[in-house]
Parts: structure tokens; sequence; C-alpha cells
């Protein structure tokens, strides 16, 4: 049976009568990151062991594991953190008992720029994304019984990455737990700050001699740490598509292995602690595809362009979490459907982690019902739904497999362009990535608009509503809370001590000794981040956003 | 030829770095034959003010995602009242809960945006300030 | 005239609502430039120029922040970006790069749309210098749209012009393919930090060499490439190469110190006030022409008009025998 031949009869003869009688919803079908749907995919040139392989094997395209989910859930990992460390630990201790297997700690953003919570910069903001955390005494606190030799931590921190850990290895000490013992994620990429959150503090040359020293004291001290997330979330979320976001996260991966490769590690040392965090958006079959073409970019950039001898270095770990920005502020209620469908994408494109976003998050912090809600979806889709009793179900279906090579053509293309420009740093100092995903997002913007694309209770299907919702009230105290706790611990601890270690950070920051041993001290001898990050700041100097227009 | 182009600020204020909202909406302003002056990220009340004052802006616009809103605002209000310029607009967009809405207008605040808002509506709003100003 | 900085934030308030006007070219801008004209003329004027993507506002910002650290001289800065051709708005986003300066008194920062002009300033940006240098700044620094073409109109306006250039912009040098080398009075590598940055200064000194070699006769010069046993007339100004990387403050007091060179240069030689002659020429023969044009149109019926042109459309005129019989009988 010649198919091509088959398919051309079944346009002409079958197809086209019934477009004729029947038009088509739309001109051309395309998905989200304008890659042609066909009518109907029928399959195409393939190689099987090249393209897909099996579970466990190079590419990995159908799983990092050779039993996934046959062997052990995801993680389900709730992005949690307001307020005050008390507070949070009470959420922290709720979600361990309602099953969620890990913690994932949100920070304030004075704490995410490095300022103490009586800094003026950071007026307004103590305690509203996340929990304030100034010092080692504050996450003592935040951590209050919870092991942290039997849980594992994500910490969504990045430009002071390596004062956090500092801070978090200190803890744990203190609990009598090793750093050896300790499991857990920093997000620690800096680039997708430059390009897309914001959260940046430092220039590029200091911001990667920052995630390079972190990577080699790793290696020996904290070995079951993955130190650094390498995020495409944040790149999504600003409004890139799936291919974008795709490309640059991975662009972001290839300028990180190359400054430790530079920086004088082995590729095989450090590559399997590295790990991803992607978004899950609403075109399922998208989605699904996005994250299979991402695994086997990644396998091929680390075996063919770094050489990695290790199978574990080529493999492609991500953490997902559904899409914020597909959230809506109105009929919140439908937000729990969106974000199933979300969540069930990431499954199927075989996550190690996920975090499903609350119905009410677009509105305000989400409240302990609706998480339960959203951590429910995934249990849900653990145990009832099936899909996580085969590994990786979806592939074979025509479409998808269509879907994953253009998504990795697409986004080798855009990798190839970044090359091109001088890598992901110059490329993001000629501010190309930002203007891409801006384009990308006024795009959407307009097509929302013009109701190209239905939002459905936003430009379709609106109701006049009044929300019932109950909502999170922030106690307005914690600001002053915070600053008063910083004033005790400034007053109590061996200042002169303090002072002697804030000139020696200097000095160091200055030199090329690895930072993380002197920051472990600091935080023993109760420096604070802010005090911390503000010698660094000093010495360092700022970044300074490329101009837009 | 006397064009008398309306002039806008985009701002950040507070420390929030999401700033597709903020982009999306400078964009749209200018496709609306406005001139927009984008200050970038972690803008200070003084720094709003002081730009505000030196580009001789009709309309104030700024961005907030973190729940900082009711401290900043109020303030870049004020602050930026206290240089003389006194007929400037302002809206913010964010998420903003229903009842903080009411705050910020009696704060000063001509319009709040959340989430879904057109850059339609925003457009003819901000035509609509800069004429009363 | 007194230093700015004293300037009251009214003053400030006042100084930005009448450089609107000027920008919407209303009388009461030009009155504005009437009455202040006379006090002008002392700020020293610095056009800063370059490709996109060779740090122009990086590069200004830090500059300003040097001179203001330096000594108490008081600077503005006028930052120009293009304005859309097919809706006339623009976003002005130099500020995103000058975050340093925020809060210092004796600094004065302006964005103008290029509302059309396509020689990297707007129209009006004569006037809105000629009243920050009316209101007392030391020093104005414009930086001009940088869309890499024919931005020649600087060097008409500037007393001392900076082109930027940076390594890393492609194969070529970006300020030779635009044919903007020879308005350079001081030449800026920025981003020296960067690899290729041999590559980019020695393909601009080779083609300064090419420029100023028939003139090399006397001794060294200020600054500029003389290590090759070249010597240069000291009355010959040889605009320098300078190294800079804007992040830091690398190559920045040698760049400060090249400005005062080339203003005392302009000074000593006669150059400042023929330059300020040629320019207000300049100034005074657009101002004619746009008046006189005016002038006409306003006394001319447009049928009238139309009834030549018409014949001009059907070649029974010639354009200028159409403006011979226009200019001659009024009405």
């Amino acid at each position: 049976m010649d198919l091509d031949q088959e398919k051309k009869r079944w346009d002409e003869t079958v197809a086209k009568p019934s477009v004729e009688k029947f038009k088509e919803r739309k001109a051309d079908f395309l998905s989200p990151s304008g890659i042609p749907l066909p009518r109907v995919a029928v399959p195409g040139e393939f190689d099987y062991m090249q393209q897909l392989g099996f579970p466990g094997e190079y590419p990995f395209t159908r799983g990092v594991q050779p039993t996934m989910f046959r062997s052990r859930f995801w993680t389900m990992r709730q992005y949690a953190g307001f307020a005050s460390a008390e507070e949070s630990n009470k959420r922290y201790r709720y979600l361990l008992d309602q099953g969620q297997t890990g913690l994932s700690v949100a920070f304030d953003l004075p704490t995410q720029i490095g300022y103490d919570s009586d800094d003026p910069m950071s007026l307004g903001e103590v305690g509203k994304v996340g929990v304030s955390i100034s010092s080692r005494r504050d996450m003592e606190v935040l951590f209050d019984q919870i092991p942290l030799d039997k849980v594992s931590t994500s910490m969504t921190i990045n430009a002071p990455a390596a004062v956090l850990l500092a801070m978090y290895i200190a803890v744990g000490k203190k609990q009598g737990v090793e750093s050896k013992q300790l499991r857990g994620t920093i997000q620690n990429d800096i680039l997708k700050e430059y390009v897309a959150r914001g959260t940046y503090i430092f220039p590029p040359k200091p911001s990667l001699r920052l995630i390079t020293d972190i990577f080699k004291y790793c290696e020996t001290e904290v070995p079951n740490w993955n130190t650094i997330s390498i995020s495409g979330y944040h790149i999504r979320e600003a409004g890139s598509t799936a291919v974008q976001e795709v490309a640059f996260t991975i662009a972001d991966a290839i300028a990180y292995v190359q400054a430790a490769i530079d920086s004088g590690q082995q590729v095989d040392q450090f590559a399997s602690q590295l790990s991803f965090f992607f978004a899950a958006h609403n075109d399922f079959l998208e989605e699904i595809a996005k994250f299979r073409a991402a695994r086997r970019i990644w396998a091929q950039i680390m075996r063919d362009r770094f050489g990695a001898k290790d199978p574990k270095s080529w493999m492609l770990r991500f953490h997902t979490q559904t899409g914020g920005s597909t959230l809506t502020a109105q009929q919140p209620e439908n937000n729990v459907v969106r974000v199933a469908i979300q969540a069930m994408a990431a499954i199927m494109g075989g996550t190690q982690s996920l975090h499903t976003n609350s119905m009410d998050e677009a509105l305000w912090l989400p409240t302990e019902k609706s998480v339960r809600t959203a951590l429910r979806t995934q249990q849900i889709i653990a145990y009832e739904s099936g899909v996580a009793d085969t590994i990786d179900p979806m592939a074979g279906s025509y479409v998808i497999e269509y879907l994953t090579d253009e998504i990795c053509k697409r986004a080798m293309e855009y990798i190839t362009r970044i090359d091109d420009l001088g890598g992901a740093l110059s490329a993001i100092e000629k501010g190309y990535m930002q203007n891409e995903i801006q384009d990308s997002a006024y795009k959407f913007q307009k097509e929302v608009e013009s109701k190209q694309n239905v939002v459905v209770g936003v430009n379709s299907f609106q109701v006049e509503e009044k929300r019932d919702l109950e909502r999170l009230k922030m106690d307005p105290a914690i600001e002053k809370n915070q600053v008063s706790k910083l004033a005790e611990l400034r007053k109590n601890r061996d200042n002169a001590k303090a002072n002697e270690l804030m000139a020696q950070l200097d000095a160091a920051a200055r030199g090329t000794d690895n930072l993380m041993p002197l920051l472990v001290t600091c935080m023993e001898n109760d420096l604070t981040l802010g005090e911390v990050c503000g010698v660094l700041r000093k010495t360092w100097g700022e970044y300074q956003p490329p101009v837009w227009g | 030829m006397t064009d008398r182009k309306i002039r806008v600020l985009i701002a950040k204020p507070g420390l929030d770095g999401h700033d597709r909202g903020a982009k999306v909406i400078a964009r749209a302003l200018r496709d609306a034959g406005m001139e927009v002056i984008y200050t970038g990220l972690r803008q200070t009340p003084e720094m709003i003010a002081e730009a505000a004052v030196q580009e001789n802006v009709d309309v104030i616009g700024m961005s907030i995602l973190s729940g900082a809103h009711l401290v900043l605002v109020p303030k870049v209000i004020d602050t930026v009242r206290k240089t003389g310029l006194t007929e400037v607009g302002f809206f913010v967009g964010g998420i903003i809960p229903e009842e903080d809405v009411a705050v910020l207008k009696v704060a000063g605040v001509n319009a709040v945006y959340g989430p879904g808002t057109s850059t339609v509506t925003v457009i003819e709003d901000v035509k609509s300030f800069a004429h009363a100003a | 005239m007194k230093s700015l900085e004293v300037l009251s934030a009214a003053g400030k308030l006042a100084l930005s609502r009448l450089i609107s006007e000027v920008e919407n070219e209303t009388s009461a801008g030009r009155t504005a430039l009437d009455e202040c004209f006379s006090r002008s003329g002392k700020a020293h004027l610095i056009g800063v120029t370059g490709a996109p993507g060779t740090g122009k506002s990086s590069l200004v910002n830090r500059l300003a922040q040097l001179i203001r650290r330096e000594g108490n001289q008081t600077v503005a800065i006028v930052a120009i970006d293009p304005s859309s051709p097919f809706t006339g708005g623009a976003i002005l986003g130099d500020r995103v790069r000058m975050r340093d300066l925020s809060g210092d008194p004796g600094v004065f920062i302006r964005s103008m749309a290029s509302r059309g002009e396509l020689g990297g300033l707007a129209r009006t940006t004569a006037g809105v210098v000629q009243l920050l240098d009316a209101a007392g700044y030391d020093l104005i620094l414009i930086e001009t749209v940088g869309a890499g073409q024919s931005e020649v109109d600087i060097a008409r306006l500037a007393h001392t012009t900076i082109v930027v250039e940076s390594p890393g912009m492609g194969d070529d040098i970006q300020a030779i393919k635009a044919g903007i080398l020879e308005i350079a009075d001081i030449l800026v590598v920025n981003k020296a930090d960067r690899p290729g940055i041999e590559n980019t200064e020695r393909a601009l000194r080779a083609n300064l060499e090419l420029g100023y070699s028939h003139r090399v006769t006397g001794k060294a010069g200020h600054g500029g490439f003389t290590e090759e046993n070249k010597v240069v007339d000291a009355e010959e100004w040889v605009p320098p190469v300078i190294k800079t990387i804007a992040t830091e403050e690398s190559g920045f007091p040698e760049l400060i110190k090249a400005i005062v060179e080339h203003r005392s240069y302009l000074q000593k030689t006669g150059l400042l006030a023929q330059r300020e002659h040629e320019r207000l020429t300049d100034e005074f023969d657009h101002i004619l022409r746009h008046t006189l044009v005016q002038n006409w149109k306003a006394q001319t019926s447009d049928e009238h008009v139309q009834q030549i042109m018409d014949a001009v459309y059907k070649r029974k005129r010639s354009p200028a025998n159409a403006v011979e019989e226009l200019t001659r009988t009024s009405n």
C-alpha cells in the first residue's frame, strides 16, 4: 500500500467534498507555536531507535527512567510560602500531612533580590509573594519539625541561591543532618532572570562564578542536590511560545555547561546534577510533544556537542508547573479544569515533579482549600486516570511524533541563531530573547482581543459575576515583626566576628576561591542575607538590563 | 504642525520582575500613537516622580503583581503630586483584589486593570485621562 | 548663569513644560526660545552616536555619572528614540539604562521621539538643547537614535561628537559602513572586554589613518594614533580611539579627558566660534526656508497652485518654471 497515494486519494475524494459542505472552523490550524496541524496525521519517515529509543536510554524521548511512574509517581510538589517563617512552616506541615512528597519554598521578593526585610527597598514587599527569610534563624523556624534528611526541598531562589543553600546547610547541621544527606534543588538560574523574571542582582560574570562555585562545591559536599533548575517556565509565562521555551532554556543550559567547563570542570562531573523546569500550558498535544522534544535535544547536545560520556549527563530531568498565565480571574472555578489538562500533559510528557496551580492564583495567594484541590488533581491523575500505568503513553501517535519532530527542528534553529549571536548571554545582552518573547506576548494579546484565540470566560462565554471565593488575608504586622526580629539578631550576635566575616567576604569576592565554604560560615555566625548580598553588591556592582523599545 | 502627543510613563514600582503586562501595554499605547517612556523594573516612588517631571508626562501607568500595591501606589501618587505635577492621570495594572480597587481610587488612581483587560480599554481610558489633564 | 543644582523642583517642572512646548512647536515654545536665546551658548554640547547594541545609553549613563562625581558641573541628557512611521507613537526606553543618575539634582534627562525625522535627531532637538543650555546645564549629552544610517545631523548640533562602536557587531565596522566615522571627534570602542576588540580597534585606526594621513605633518597630536612613527600637526585634531567598558568604569577617565581636550582645542583654534557660526547659519537658513514657505503658502491660493501643478503633470511646464510663475505672482 502506498500511503502517500492513499492519503492523496482520501484528501481529494473524501475530505475535500466534505469540507465544501461543512466548512472547517479555520482556514489554517496552527499550534500555539505556529506549527501547522494536519487534518489527519499519518505515519511519517521514522527511525524508532534514533528518534525514540527506550525509556532510560538515549535519546530519552520516552523518559529518563526505565520504569517511570510504574515504580514511583512523580514528586507532587506544591510551591508554597508566604508571610512569616512560622506561617509557612504551618502550611508545609499541612501539605506533608495531605500526602505531598516534597517541599517547594516560595520566597518573598526582598529575599529573592538579597534585601533584608528592614531594607528601605523592601517597603511593602515583605512576606507578599513568599516567605521572608533574612537569616539562618528565619530558616530554622521555616523547617521546624521538618527533618531535612527526610524531605527534599526545592527553593525558588536565583541571584542569592548560594546564600540560601549555605543557610540550608547550616540549618541541616543544627538538626544533626550532614550536608551529604540533603536532597533538593535550588533554581539558581540567573540567565532566565535577565530574560524574563527580573529578580537579578549581580552582573553576568560574578553571577556565573557563583553558579560554577555551587556546582563544584556540591559535587562533593552536597551530592544529592540539584545545583540548578534551568527554567523555561518564566520564559513561557513572559509570553513565549512552547518552541521558544524549549529553545531558550536549552540555550541557557548550554551557557551554564560551557561556563562550568571553562572554570575547569569535566562535563560528567556536574552534568547529572543539572535539572530543568518547564511550564505546562493548555495546548495538550503541543505540550506533550514539547517535553519529549526537550529530552531528545538535550541528550543530543550533551553527547555530541559536549562529549559527555556518562548517560546520566544526557538526561533532561525536569520539574513542571502548570501555567500561571493561563489562569483567569474571570470564573476562577474554570481554572481547575485548565490545571487538570495541563497536569495531564506534564505527566504524559514524563515530568519528574509537578506543581499544580490553585484556581484562585490569578486573584491572590491561594487559600489552603484551593491548594488542596490542586494537589488532589495530581492524585486523581495518579491514582484514577490510568495514564501513569504505561510509559510515554502518547508515543506512536502520528501527530505527537510529528509535533515532537517539528519542535526539535524549530528549537534547534533558534539555538543555532543564538550560537551565531555569540551564545545565550550575548543574545540576552542584545535583548534578542527578550524581544522574541515580547513579540509572541503581544501577538497573543492581539489574538485574544480579536477573538482569534478564545479564552473561555474572558473574551467568550462571559458572565456577570460576584466573586464568592474565600480570600487569604495576610497579617499586616508581618513587616514590623520581621524588622524587630532582625534588630534583635543584630544586637545579640558576635558583631566583631560578623564584621570580620564581611571583610573576608569582600576579599574572597575579589579573588577566585570557592565562596561556598565561607558563605556557610557567614550563615552560622548570623550574618543576614542582606548583609552578605550588600557586600557582594558593593564589590561586584549590579546588573543593568538592556534598553527595550 | 503642532502635534500634541500624549506622553505616558510606564513604570514598575516595587521589586517584582514580571514585565509582560507592562510591556504589552507600552506597545499598545505606542501603536495608538502615544509616546511611552518605559523606565524598567524596581522603580522607587522618587524615581517615578523624577521621571514624570523631567518627561512632563500626561499619564502614569504602574504595573504591580506582588501584592504591594496598597503600600506603593499611594506613595507614588503622593510623591508625584508633591513635585507640582498635579494634573497627571494614574492607572494601575496587576493582580488587585476588588476591595483594594476602591482604596486605590480614593488615593487618586483613575483606573485599575486586572488580568484579561483589553488593551483597547486601556488606550481609550488613557486618552481621556490625558485630555482631562 | 547660576548652576542648575540650585534650581528648585518647581523650576525643573517649568523647564520640562517649556521643553514640551518647544517639542510641540507651539507659539509659547517659540517665545521661550526667543527669550532664552541670549542666555544660551555656554554649555558644551556633546553628541553620542553609534549603531544599536553598541551600548550608547550605558555609555552616556556612566559618562554623566563620572562627570558628576568629578566636579561640580551639571549635566543634561537628551535621548532620542525613533517614532513609528505608521502610528507616530514611540517607546522611549533609554532611562532603563540611566538608573544610576536618579536622585541626582544636578542631572536632567529628557527622552525625545524623532517624530518623523530621519537624521538621528528630532526636528526640535536643537531647540530643546538650547533651553537646557539657557537653564544653565554645563554639559549636554545628546544621544541619537542610532539607526546606523547617515546620522550626521548630530555633528552640526554638537561641539564634540562621540561615535561609539563595539566588537562583535558583525564582520564590518558599523560606523564605516554607515559612513559616520568622518563626523567623529572622539571614537569609543565600548564593551572592550568582549572578544574581537583588537580587530575592531585595528579597523578603526586603519580607517582613521586613511582619513588623516594627508594631513600628517607635525608632531604628536591629542592622543591620536601616533605609535607607528606617524606624527600629526599640532593644529590638527585627530580623533583618539578610546576603549571603554560602560558597565565598569574602565576607559572613562580617558574619555572625559579627551572631551575636555577637544573643547579646549576648539576654543584655542577658534573652531568653536566657527562651528557655532556654522550652526547658527544653518539654523537661520532652516528657519528662513521654513518661514518663507509658510508665508508663501499663506498668501497663495491652493487652487492657483493646483492649476499650475496640473500643467506640470501634463508636462506643459517644468517644476522650475512653475516655481518661477508661482513666486512672481502671489495669489
